[in-house]
């Protein structure tokens, strides 16, 4: 048993789409994307999206890993194994730059990943939109505008209207297993 | 209106041939999916021989494991031989590809979207290639794993305030974060390939490696971010990684090392090494594989214009060096720089000088720079020259240190021969395993420098 995913609207070229988003979003629509082969300039602002918080995420990774670093050679250098070496002082920070600094960039680079793969659900390798075989032309050539059915607008008749005021070249309704 | 024909004039299209974005898809991703470019066995050769000389390098490791580090050239006072000198230079070559995909990308220089993936590629290859080195110049190799810092039986853990630990955490961190930074890159095209595929094995493969990724806004937006802080924080990294592989010099006492100039010095020359070798891979592959109008002359002449920059750079280096040693007034420095340019390495030396200094030269004529054959010899005299330089800086520094009596002249032997070959070997297939199955451009990001990819391009033509 099938029931509805989202309806896509298909344009063919970027501006199409541009406009396409920002007139869905002026509508009231919230759950809908516009899916293209590139990410496309000033489409964040058509859609009204909020900024990413992926930097936030990077920001806290790093310094987790700095505190990391520094407790890691402090305490092994100075505590655990304190061992004599050319005279140096036992907590050298200035010689806990270099790796400090190495992990801190680790950290930020860890976290950034991590983050945009939780925000953007990757690793989950099914989505409804596979479904289709036309979808796939978004990551090729083609630009489409999908608006999920669990929308609160979304209403078939109105959105299919809605859509076709937009002059796609094509409609298709995305069906997803039960 | 004429500020826009001006500049339309002297901009030269950064992908020539006008494409539309379906045949940049077609172009780059047949290449993963058929054998029809190039013919088959030229491929089949070039892996054939990199294979070869990979079994070289199992073989001497092999060798070198079973009787020791012996077997090299290496001998007090020369206790530093070929294996840092090849480590320092795989690094250094390692680095251009993250200086095209992180700072090229920060200044907003498109013309990198198309040289990009394979720079990276090359960066990822030349570092395992690198990584080799210090791993097996140990000696005990089977203890290695005493560098990382984990708690164990012995109760002993690394010691923080030595370069050489920093070392393992800087190019281990450069490794990690370098694989990461390019595998986020591949992600959108490697959906194209799981698009595309036919098969049911490359269905499954292409669909695990793509993650799931539909490319919605809402996905890209994470995406760019991602990106665009991997980039700024590749950027830092890569400036230390050489930074501290300096310091494993310039942080010991050793006349010719202990020099503050080094950081930027080696810097600047790995930048250079790292720009010959994606020069010389660019030209083959291009033609090889016909994409010249992706990665066009317009490409390889920018790439001769930072070989130009940077070998200027590092041709004030080995001058500034004399400066000081003379400046400092310290006798030892002074001997050791009269021995380099003069002295029994002097033949080294001069290698060094005439490949890095003066060839790069010939790059202030727009008539070199456009022409393939001496843009080809010149990149590989470059990498010959930053051979010699580590060559130089090594070898001249120990061969003749502070007690005449110690001092004695370094000869290589099969072993370290074979093993420098072996790792082109461990480069290069690698390399040309990247060409059959991964998408050598970035896809995604070259059909978004197309003018058509900007949502304001029929407008701004309506303008005209």
């Amino acid at each position: 048993m099938n029931k509805d995913f989202a309806l896509l609207a298909y344009f063919k070229t970027p501006s199409e789409l541009l406009h396409a988003a920002q007139k869905a979003h002026e509508a009231g629509y919230r759950k809908f994307d516009a899916f293209s082969p590139f990410p496309i300039h000033g489409m964040d602002h058509a859609m009204g999206l909020k900024p990413s918080v992926v930097g936030v995420i990077s920001a806290v990774g790093s310094l987790t890993f700095c505190g990391i670093a520094i407790l890691l050679q402090g305490w092994t250098s100075a505590i655990q194994y304190p061992l004599v070496l050319s005279g140096k002082e036992f907590f050298s920070y200035q010689a806990f730059v270099p790796i400090t600094f190495e992990l801190s960039i680790l950290g930020a680079a860890l976290f950034a990943i991590l983050g945009m793969f939780h925000f953007n659900k990757l690793g989950f390798l099914y989505n409804p939109l596979f479904n289709s075989e036309k979808f796939k032309v978004t990551n090729d050539d083609g630009f489409a505008l999908g608006i999920e059915v669990r929308d609160p607008m979304f209403d078939d008749a109105k959105t299919m209207a809605f859509l076709q005021s937009l002059q796609p070249t094509d409609i298709e309704m995305v069906k997803e297993e039960e | 209106m004429s500020q826009i024909s001006v500049k339309k004039a002297v901009e030269t299209p950064l992908i020539e041939g006008n494409p539309t974005f379906g045949s940049i898809t077609e172009k780059i991703s047949q290449i993963t999916e058929t054998w029809k470019v190039p013919n088959p066995p030229v491929w089949l050769l070039g892996f054939g021989a990199a294979l070869s000389l990979l079994m070289l390098l199992g073989g001497s490791i092999g060798y070198l494991f079973w009787r020791g580090i012996g077997v090299w050239g290496v001998q007090i006072p020369n206790a530093w031989g070929w294996a840092i000198i090849n480590f320092v230079w795989w690094v250094g070559i390692g680095h251009a590809g993250t200086l095209i995909s992180a700072i090229l990308f920060l200044f907003r220089q498109k013309w990198r979207t198309s040289i990009n993936r394979a720079a990276e590629a090359m960066t990822i290859f030349a570092v395992m290639c690198a990584l080799v080195f210090p791993t097996i110049h140990v000696g005990r190799v089977w203890a290695i794993y005493f560098t990382l810092p984990f708690p164990n039986q012995m109760g002993m853990w690394p010691n923080f305030r030595s370069p050489l630990l920093w070392d393992v955490f800087a190019v281990s961190t450069y490794f990690t974060v370098s694989l990461l930074f390019w595998y986020v890159g591949l992600i959108p095209d490697l959906a194209i390939l799981r698009d595309r595929a036919k098969t049911k094995a490359r269905k499954i493969v292409t669909g695990i490696l793509s993650l799931g990724w539909r490319g919605g806004n809402r996905q890209w937006q994470h995406y760019e971010k991602a990106y665009l802080i991997l980039a700024g924080v590749a950027t830092p990294l890569v400036l230390s990684v050489h930074s501290v592989v300096s310091f494993d010099f310039a942080v010991s006492q050793l006349p010719g090392w202990h020099t503050t100039i080094f950081p930027p010095y080696f810097v600047a020359g790995a930048i250079f090494s790292g720009f010959a070798m994606v020069l010389t891979l660019m030209i083959v592959v291009r033609k090889a594989y016909g994409i010249e109008h992706i990665i066009t002359m317009n490409h390889l002449d920018k790439i001769c214009k930072v070989l130009l920059a940077t070998g200027l750079m590092v041709g004030y280096a080995y001058t500034i060096e004399y400066f000081t040693a003379w400046y400092s007034g310290n006798p030892y420095e002074s001997f050791i720089f009269k021995a380099r340019a003069g002295g029994q390495y002097a033949w080294a030396y001069w290698i060094m000088f005439c490949c890095n200094v003066f060839v790069p030269q010939v790059f202030w004529s727009k008539k070199m720079r456009s022409n393939i054959a001496v843009m080809f010899i010149v990149s590989i005299l470059v990498n010959i020259g930053m051979w010699f330089e580590r060559f130089v800086i090594v070898v001249t520094s120990l061969a003749q240190d502070y007690l005449p009596s110690s001092w004695d002249y370094f000869t290589p032997t099969f072993w370290d021969v074979s093993i420098y070959l072996g790792t082109f070997g461990l480069f290069f297939t690698f390399f040309m395993l990247f060409l059959k199955f991964v998408p050598m451009v970035a896809v995604s990001e070259v059909k978004a420098i197309l003018p058509q990819a900007d949502p304001h391009h029929h407008e701004g033509n309506h303008h005209e």
